[in-house]
């Protein structure tokens, strides 16, 4: 077996009090898609936050391909190889479609701060990112003011940002939530695409059973913020954590 | 040739065009159409004030921070000329050292603020830049012995730059004098530093500042350390507001808190963003154009419209050139209410 990409090493963070993410520990291999599941409030979304660096660990490590990146910064986290798309739609609605990918892929390529050259003539960052619209068949829209795109285009486009970041772990928040029956499979299939890659590292947060037999790897189950489950996904979903999980009773002493 | 100047962002309008382009004629030929020392005056200063506009709207309009210290910079500007001229007298190399020293410390003001204050949230951000703002209008009062106070400096330029100066050459029947070679100083500096901007703003940098006033977290998220473009662009902005201070303080061979520094400027530098439109530096030729205009000409036009209603009840009293500053608060808040994007966003959104 491959070594990991990522990694948490006891990861904690509290809130006061409130331990939200306690002491999780996990690691992640190039070309496995692991869902990560667990009720509301579980702590699924913090520890994607502690992972791209949004909010701070309060004790445990992060590692990234063996390097601790625990202490850097969201965007040096980003030029590292995390790409994220994130679960509530988070982009720049006054730019066009096209804008919003190319400025991701002026990003990865580190041209931000070219102050005297034209970017209208940066031809290659624009057919970079023609690509990317295609793949997530968004071309016709490309010249349209994000904030006038439907829900669904714009869950599509939340995706292309991350394709554009061509990260080695590709972190999904409930990619399809909000999305109407026929639009999710695009979504499903580009996530199935970034699966094949075996290269590529997917974790994906996710409620609904039949995205997740559909691609899954691997399941790791959270509740308040501790990991209680992780093997394949069979076992996992027959196993009683998830079952009194997601039936909503308490779970016995883990 | 002329999208390559224009970097690609015209006025993408047709009636928008023909405004700049009524503008850009008007200014670069002053001197020819409208003789007079006071039309000379007006025009210099709308040229001063695209700029200095512009580079406000730099940070208010493309990177979305709020600053009040413009003034600061722009009063840099102008008493680095003014205190390099009083020590080593009126010769070009004062001219530049004293432009180019007082860029120096706007920009090296403007990166302490931007360090120190970026990181915090926008409305604490604006309220350093109030606090500097004042505490530097403090500083150049008290230290007479430096920036003579209130009374400000009167400013030694070389003679080649003084209406006492005057070549054997007549252009289209006007003779031409240093006043006149001083504003073409003041209105080719001023194109340039303009077509600067305007590559500024449309240059992948641009887009960055656009992308983090949209959404910073998110910028962030795609690799965009925010801090950086945010102390880039208030630097940017106060070097170029420096500049202007320097012209501004070339031309008129004074340099005083009311000219430079006092929080009437701030306002009006507000006011012309506004009224231009934010987030378009176009916005600021147009916006500029019109304040300055108005400040200079609608006392005599309600002067003459007052007359000419004299035997009317009521409304010569109303157009009385005393009350202009009503008119003019009643013309920002009309143009605010019809025109939300400015006068220029307007135009655009016509196409």
């Amino acid at each position: 077996m491959s070594s990991p990409s990522l990694e948490t090493r006891a990861l904690t963070v509290r809130f006061g009090g409130h331990v939200a993410v306690n002491a999780v520990s996990c690691a992640f291999r190039p070309g496995e898609l692991t869902a990560i599941v667990g009720p509301n409030g579980a702590g699924k979304t913090t520890w994607f936050n502690l992972i791209s660096g949004q909010i701070a660990a309060s004790s445990g490590q992060v590692m990234l391909g063996g390097r601790d990146i625990t202490r850097l910064g969201v965007a040096a986290r980003t030029h590292a190889g995390i790409g994220r798309a994130f679960q509530l739609t988070n982009l720049f609605p006054a730019l066009t479609v096209l804008e919003n990918v190319r400025l991701v892929v002026q990003a990865r390529r580190g041209a931000g701060l070219s102050l005297l050259t034209m970017a209208a003539s940066r031809r290659d960052l624009t057919a970079e990112a023609e690509d990317i619209l295609d793949r997530v068949r968004l071309s016709s829209q490309a010249h349209q003011l994000v904030r006038a795109l439907p829900h669904g285009d714009q869950r599509k486009l939340e995706v292309a940002l991350l394709l554009a970041l061509r990260p080695r772990i590709y972190m999904f928040d409930e990619p399809t939530a909000g999305m109407s029956v026929d639009e999710a499979p695009v979504i499903l299939g580009l996530i199935a695409e970034i699966k094949a890659d075996p290269a590529a590292t997917v974790l994906l947060v996710e409620h609904k059973m039949d995205v997740i037999r559909a691609l899954a790897d691997r399941i790791v189950v959270l509740h308040n913020g501790t990991l209680v489950a992780d093997g394949n996904p069979a076992e996992v979903m027959a196993s009683d954590i998830v079952q009194e999980a997601y039936m909503g009773r308490e779970i016995e002493d883990v | 040739m002329v999208r390559f100047l224009l970097s690609g962002d015209g006025p993408r309008s047709l009636v928008l065009s023909v405004i700049v382009g009524a503008i850009f004629l008007a200014l670069a030929l002053a001197p020819f159409l409208f003789p007079g020392t006071r039309s000379l005056e007006v025009a210099a200063r709308i040229a001063i004030f695209i700029v200095l506009v512009a580079s406000y709207d730099l940070l208010l309009g493309y990177a979305g921070i709020v600053s009040f210290a413009h003034t600061v910079f722009f009063g840099l500007g102008a008493y680095g000329v003014a205190i390099a001229t009083s020590n080593m007298g009126r010769t070009w190399g004062a001219l530049a050292s004293g432009t180019l020293a007082g860029t120096a410390v706007a920009v090296a003001v403007a990166f302490v603020i931007a360090l120190f204050s970026l990181r915090v949230r926008a409305i604490f951000f604006a309220m350093i830049t109030l606090a500097v703002a004042s505490a530097v209008a403090v500083l150049v009062s008290q230290l007479s012995w430096l920036t003579g106070g209130e009374d400000g400096m009167n400013i030694q330029i070389p003679r080649e730059l003084t209406p006492a100066f005057r070549l054997e050459t007549e252009v289209f029947g006007t003779r031409i004098t240093g006043r006149i070679l001083n504003y073409y100083l003041v209105f080719v500096s001023c194109t340039v530093l303009f077509l600067l901007m305007l590559r500024v703003v449309n240059s992948p940098f641009g887009r960055v500042l656009q992308a983090i006033r949209e959404n910073a977290f998110r910028a962030e998220a795609v690799g965009y350390r925010v801090v950086i473009y945010r102390t880039v662009a208030t630097c940017l902005s106060a070097g170029i507001a420096a500049l202007a201070g320097a012209l501004f303080a070339i031309w008129l061979r004074y340099v005083g808190p009311d000219t430079t520094l006092s929080s009437e400027i701030m306002i009006d530098i507000l006011l012309m963003v506004v009224i231009g439109g934010m987030g378009t530096v176009w916005g600021a030729v147009v916006g500029a154009t019109i304040f300055v205009l108005a400040q200079n000409y609608l006392q005599n036009l309600m002067k003459s419209a007052s007359d000419a209603t004299s035997a009317l009840p009521l409304v010569p009293d109303l157009l009385n050139p005393d009350r202009w500053l009503l008119w003019l608060g009643v013309l920002f808040i009309l143009s605010v209410y019809f025109f939300p994007s400015g006068i220029v966003g307007r135009l655009r959104a016509r196409g």
